[in-house]
């Protein structure tokens, strides 16, 4: 192809466009991260559904699982969740104070959260049925478990997002991670859902 | 104190291991001696090990790559000399015990210690550079990554001298990985080695996904991206789909081993052929994980070297696209015998045959390239024809034994073992060599020793053909895959000759170890003065071989597909810009570093049940983590001037060659100004 001087100078001198910024990468790159999480979570939902109605002549759903119980605790995540939503509006408007309130309440609801299962955890390997018991045990405790050690490591991140919150303020870094925990403290609660109607409510029904 | 770890894992009395073993200590330490003696530590730190230049870490990728491939290779060499002495009634010289660990070992450390870091450090020193990027998207998450995979490494390697390794083969099916009929250390060898190389596979599979998506060059659109970023851009879609599949799975057998759960075990509702089915989800997946990367290199290679623009660009896409989708609905091939019914059979044998449609697409779109095209035989090239023919004979063979009912007959035997080393090796070792001799000069500076490398490649190439032919005809004779020793006298001749043309690939690597000597030892006559070596057609030919720190001075524009042919068409491609910028670049970071050593530790602790150490481990990558959020400072800047300063003396380079060839027209310069 024969060009002009000009129209080559032209080519190779237009301005050199800046990429998308560093936040709208951050952020791209982490829902691909949630979505091969997805894709755990897909697996270990496919395992206790092809398991589940492997009890091995040890106890099923229905004897073990108590729905009022199960309500409160998916009520704390829920909530946990409307007040992370209200951090991010906090953020929007660059109110520090409140990203740290909201930031605590959303803690502590996810706090309870874990209490709650680790108890309900607790109290049925103290009876005897523990992972060890059944296939159906195996795979309850493996979905229900890797749900709760992620939230547990929301917290942990939680925790280091609210120190820095108050140590470096409301910086684009600072920022860019408050973003992404929320879309994993939402991914969580939606993984949640999935559970209390797959795991729980069918269980008893 | 110290768990299930005491003086009797090391095994001294069996000589054979203690040998390896002794060699690879030794080795290490005339290693270290040397960068001890020549000060080089500092330098190591701060311009390798900690660095997050793309390029660099692509290099280290490539150097565990071959360093696992003479592993793998030292395996396959014992059991073809076992094979063919250990016939009739003698038993050969190893032990069944051995042997059993010596094929788990070559599989695992061949597909995911030898293919996969070959091909994420190819993509690694070109992706970034064809797009006109400066770097990955997450550099850091990249030299994370590394190093995650070299503990994983490690831990293959340690399991030589300390304990054992898996004797269940690399696809370690339960229930025979499972704790009562595997008690011993090495299933969990085989586990943490995979699970860890695995995380960071996905980690590679996020950033290149993000990288090819967000970090292109303005005007590349995705009917301009070079075929190897393509096939790149598939492969880590594959990647980030099927990994997470390969983690529940390794992490559920390790509860069964571990806290004595039920998932694949006989007893308690236990289901095995869960873990088959997981395993393979993941693993026909792998093998066009492995697989598709080399295509995206060939593709490149038959472009330039015919110098033509490749044939069916985007037909190639759609084909590659079309792998990637059914690579998922075929996974029960590999166990068609295990009790299906007739009607699943069928239907993942069609879906099956299915992907040799595309596959087909592909080869006749590489020889339509060739076609009228002025072929340059360069060593990339061989490689690359090689493949063409070599693939299409192990891909008929897949075809046949798509069809369940000759399955039942070829299952397990070596005709599957020919089959899958009739593919995997053209398909992708011939592919990572082709692209290993091609980006070389780029990445490096200099180019091979062509004459060295065509030796190594004809010993190669006759050497695979001698040890794997064979192994069909014992496929057909009935031979089943891993035994130790055998009875049948007939099938001994046919060893024999396996065994032969292992002994001639070997040759080849030897060769290839030559190539590099000599190569390094003439490196200013072979030195790639240009950038361009072999008439480029894509943007990583624009940089100077080895590139700047920061890739290109200014982000380039694309207007075509090949677009560096096309600027070297329109006499743009080495115009100097106006002005130069600042240019930031990722600072070095040794948190990638330790977070990999810590890796290795937490694996070791957890393979020898020291758990007060696994937890101190744990605890030290969480910290690590928090500490690197905590670094803001994670970004330098090179000043304009610094830029200007490499670029003029790459440009009076540049001049001086343009000057001793008035001729060639790839090289029209602007005049350099005194500086």
């Amino acid at each position: 192809m024969i060009t002009t001087d000009a129209s080559t100078i032209d080519i190779a001198c237009r301005e050199e466009v800046e990429h998308a910024d560093t936040v709208a990468i951050q952020t791209f790159g982490f829902w691909i991260y949630l979505m091969s999480d997805l894709i755990l979570f897909a697996t270990l939902f496919t395992t206790f559904v092809v398991l589940g109605g492997a009890y091995a002549g040890g106890p099923t759903g229905k004897e073990l699982f108590d729905l009022p119980y199960l309500l409160g605790e998916t009520l704390f995540l829920l909530f946990s969740s409307v007040t992370c939503g209200l951090v991010l509006l906090a953020l929007h408007d660059g109110k520090k104070k409140w990203v740290l309130i909201g930031l605590a309440v959303t803690f502590l609801l996810g706090l309870g959260f874990v209490s709650m299962e680790i108890n309900e955890f607790h109290g049925m390997i103290a009876a005897g049925h523990g992972p060890d018991r059944s296939a159906f045990l195996s795979s309850f405790f493996t979905l229900v478990g890797t749900h709760g050690i992620h939230v547990t490591f929301g917290l942990i991140w939680m925790a280091v997002v609210i120190a820095q919150v108050a140590v470096k303020g409301l910086t684009s870094p600072v920022q860019s991670r408050l973003m992404r925990l929320s879309m994993f403290w939402h991914f969580l609660d939606i993984i949640w859902i999935g559970i209390f109607s797959i795991v729980y409510l069918t269980g008893v029904v | 104190m110290f768990g299930k770890l005491s003086l009797s894992a090391i095994p001294y009395n069996n000589p054979i291991t203690i040998t390896a073993v002794g060699g690879a200590v030794l080795l290490g330490l005339v290693i270290l001696g040397l960068i001890t003696y020549y000060r080089k530590w500092t330098y190591l730190y701060k311009e390798w090990l900690t660095s997050l230049d793309h390029k660099k870490i692509g290099i280290m990728y490539i150097i565990l790559a071959l360093v696992m491939l003479l592993r793998g290779f030292a395996d396959a060499i014992l059991m073809r000399s076992q094979q063919a002495v250990a016939a009739g009634g003698s038993l050969g010289f190893l032990p069944p015990d051995h042997f059993d660990q010596i094929f788990s070992a070559h599989g695992s450390i061949m597909i995911i210690f030898m293919a996969m870091p070959f091909m994420v450090g190819l993509m690694n020193i070109v992706v970034p550079q064809q797009i006109g990027a400066r770097d990955v998207a997450f550099p850091f998450m990249n030299s994370l990554s590394l190093w995650l995979t070299t503990a994983a490494a490690l831990l293959v390697m340690v399991s030589l001298g300390v304990g054992e390794f898996s004797k269940a083969g690399w696809s370690g099916y339960a229930p025979l990985t499972e704790q009562q009929y595997s008690p011993g250390v090495g299933v969990d060898y085989w586990i943490w080695a995979f699970q860890i190389a695995g995380i960071a596979s996905t980690m590679t599979g996020i950033n290149f996904l993000v990288t090819i998506l967000k970090m292109r060059a303005p005007g590349m659109k995705p009917m301009r991206l070079p075929l190897f970023v393509w096939t790149t851009f598939f492969t880590m879609l594959l990647v980030v789909w099927a990994f997470p599949v390969l983690t529940v799975d390794l992490a559920l057998l390790t509860l069964d081993r571990y806290l004595g759960m039920h998932f694949f075990t006989n007893t308690l509702g236990g289901n095995m052929m869960m873990y088959v089915n997981l395993f393979w989800t993941w693993g026909h997946p792998e093998v066009y994980i492995v697989i598709l990367p080399a295509f995206g290199i060939f593709s490149e290679i038959v472009a330039t070297f015919s110098g033509k623009r490749l044939f069916g660009y985007t037909s190639m896409v759609y084909a590659t696209s079309v792998i990637t989708i059914l690579s998922f609905s075929v996974w029960l091939h590999h166990f068609f015998t295990m009790g299906s019914s007739p009607n699943v059979n069928i239907f993942f044998g069609i879906a099956t045959m299915l992907i040799a449609v595309p596959t087909g697409v592909k080869i006749f779109n590489w020889l339509f390239t060739m076609y009228r095209g002025r072929i340059r035989f360069a060593t990339p090239m061989y490689w690359t024809l090689a493949f063409i023919v070599t693939f299409a004979v192990g891909g008929s063979a897949g075809v046949m034994m798509s069809i369940p009912p000759a399955d039942y007959v070829l299952h397990n035997s070596l005709f599957l073992i020919a089959h899958f080393h009739n593919v995997l090796i053209p398909g992708s070792l011939f592919g990572f060599f082709a692209g290993f001799y091609y980006w070389f000069p780029k990445a490096i500076g200099f180019r091979l020793n062509e004459d060295w490398g065509k030796r190594a490649f004809w010993c190669w190439l006759i050497g695979f053909y001698l040890a794997f032919i064979p192994l069909y005809v014992l496929g057909f004779m009935g031979m089943p895959r891993r035994m130790a020793h055998y009875d049948n006298p007939a099938w001994h001749p046919y060893l024999l000759v396996a065994a032969f043309g292992a002994a001639v690939i070997l040759l080849g690597i030897v060769f290839q170890g030559i190539q590099l000597v000599v190569s390094i030892k003439e490196r200013h006559a072979l030195r790639d003065p240009t950038g361009d070596l072999w008439d480029g057609r894509t943007l990583e030919w624009m940089t100077s071989s080895p590139p700047a720190v920061y890739n290109f001075p200014k982000i380039p524009i694309v207007d075509e597909v090949d677009a560096f042919m096309d600027m070297k068409g329109k006499n743009v491609a080495y115009r100097r810009p106006d002005q130069y910028n600042d240019i930031v670049m990722p600072k070095n970071s040794a948190h990638g570093l330790i977070i990999g050593a810590l890796a290795f530790v937490f694996g070791f602790a957890m393979i020898w049940y020291v758990w007060w150490l696994a937890i101190l481990a744990a605890l030290g990558m969480l910290f690590t983590v928090i500490a690197r959020s905590m670094d803001e400072d994670i970004h330098y800047i090179i000043p304009a001037a610094e830029v200007e300063r490499i670029e003029n003396e790459r440009y009076r380079q540049l001049g001086s060659i343009a000057k001793r060839r008035p001729t060639d027209e790839q090289t029209i310069l602007e005049p350099v100004p005194e500086m």
